[in-house]
């Protein structure tokens, strides 16, 4: 087996992000770039998601980079030259408590000063979006058109593939052991299968991330938490069109375009065991929520339930930056639950920075040196 | 002949042809799991049952590694479909 021994760039991690700065650094003309990925393409956090896109948030930058992905993905199709299964069909945002109405309502006025044309709906407007919805003790909704949802294993793929067209390698089954550094600078990876040297190291490794930071003798405060998800048997399309949000109703619930309805919820007891498996309790909980919200999902049939890892930050937003400490040793990690949605902007940002550009999206504040300061940028909007 | 083996479906929940499946497979996506986040095959009603065999043996073809050692992805309950109403009731715990 031919095994190189060096590369311009190692990123670690072949999800959303990983796979989105590869391709960004090679379209910015980087030429030896190298994807290590200990399983299959897009299978750890990514591929598990709720594919969910949104500008609706709490925070400005949550509002920018919410913003600019959905810009993003709207051309991604063509940039890319592979179909994501974006599909946008909103966010429609469901609050049961006058404080959580009032936080909406806040949170729209943001983003309205930031050209996200969020909008206050009535609940006879909600129910011409979602037509299956039953909200009556709802006290207000808001909808953003724009927002909705896209095929995370086809956007993951479609960067892959785009990637490799621009001379990126993928390395599937190749699971970082080490990352070496030498002298305050990153100098290569170990691997199961052989050492890779290396000036420039991306740490994309989602659930994991904090591990690999360990390595290079970065500590950041990220912890991954085990979030479950259900799908149905497809069924006529128009039950839930937009996704359907409530921070206080603990659920986000989509259709998807060819039928099947997905749905999640945040768990109890926000599990850190790295076990990617099912639990009974999520299955009854998520099947309540369901009958509630769209009682004429009643007869609709579950047929599989997943789990993955959300990488939780002290305030919910995530690190992208240069380690301080170890320089060459970039971060992308700890999105909280939002990965797959910024990973088209979070890459170009990163790849701009990487090659030592001004990220045209300030991102200084995504350092960890954030949570050492206590200078955290708390994101109210997270289910 | 080989053009209409390519047209025999061959994951009737999501309608995934003989053809695509080869043609992923050229492509490098030589796993189940690969095949099935690319395809979706093995994720409808039957999630696998009526396409799994047939898929391992198309991988093995092109892999040359024996259908029983190849991994057969990943399983994930409930093992048949279950109404959501019949779920929402609960049970004994």
């Amino acid at each position: 087996m031919f095994w190189r021994r060096t590369a311009d760039v190692v990123v670690i991690g072949a999800g959303v992000q990983g796979c989105s700065i590869a391709y960004n650094l090679a379209k910015m003309g980087v030429k030896d770039i190298v994807v290590l990925e200990k399983g299959t393409i897009c299978s750890g956090s990514t591929g598990r998601c709720g594919a969910g896109i949104r500008a609706q948030w709490g925070t400005e930058m949550n509002c920018r980079f919410g913003l600019a992905a959905v810009e993003k993905f709207e051309q991604l199709h063509d940039e890319l030259g592979m179909d994501c299964g974006l599909n946008q069909s909103g966010y429609l945002m469901v609050a049961y408590k006058d404080s959580e109405f009032e936080q909406l309502q806040k949170s729209m006025k943001l983003q309205n000063s930031l050209g996200i044309n969020t909008r206050v709906v009535t609940y006879d407007e909600a129910k011409e979006i979602c037509p299956g919805l039953a909200a009556e003790d709802a006290v207000g909704f808001t909808f953003h058109e724009r927002d909705g949802h896209a095929d995370p294993f086809l956007t993951t793929f479609a960067y892959m593939e785009a990637a490799k067209r621009l001379g990126v390698e993928f390395l599937r089954f190749t699971e970082v052991t080490d990352v070496k550094t030498v002298a305050g600078r990153v100098a290569g990876v170990a691997t199961n299968r052989g050492d890779i040297d290396a000036p420039v190291v991306v740490n994309a490794a989602g659930g994991y991330s904090q591990f690999i930071a360990k390595m290079a003798g970065v500590e950041i405060p990220n912890l991954s938490e085990r979030h479950e998800i259900l799908i149905t048997e497809p069924v006529e399309p128009g039950v839930c069109p937009p996704m359907l949000m409530s921070f206080s109703g603990n659920y986000y619930i989509q259709q998807r375009p060819h039928g099947s309805i997905i749905g999640g919820c945040s768990p109890e007891g926000h599990p850190q065991d790295y076990d990617l498996g099912n639990s009974w309790d999520f299955l009854e909980m998520m099947s309540r929520t369901f009958v509630r919200l769209l009682p004429r999902t009643k007869g609709v049939r579950v047929v599989r339930q997943w789990s993955g890892l959300y990488n939780m930050t002290p305030d919910r937003q995530p690190v992208l930056c240069e380690a301080d400490n170890v320089k060459g040793f970039f971060l992308s990690c700890g999105y909280s639950g939002h990965g797959f949605m910024f990973g088209p902007i979070s890459g170009e940002l990163l790849a701009q920075l990487i090659l030592g550009q001004e990220p045209w999206i300030p991102i200084g504040m995504l350092h960890y040196s954030r949570f050492e300061r206590g200078e955290l940028l708390i994101e109210p909007a997270v289910v | 002949m080989a053009g209409k083996n390519e047209d025999i479906i061959i994951c009737r929940c999501e309608e995934v042809t003989l053809g695509e499946i080869r043609e992923w497979i050229e492509k490098g996506y030589e796993t189940f799991d690969e095949l099935k986040r690319v395809l979706r095959v093995g994720m409808g009603p039957c999630q696998g049952r009526g396409c799994r065999e047939m898929i391992l043996r198309e991988i093995s073809a092109k892999t040359k590694v024996p259908v029983a050692d190849i991994h057969p992805g990943t399983f994930r309950p409930p093992a048949k479909p279950v109404k959501l109403a019949v779920l929402a009731e609960g049970g004994d715990k």
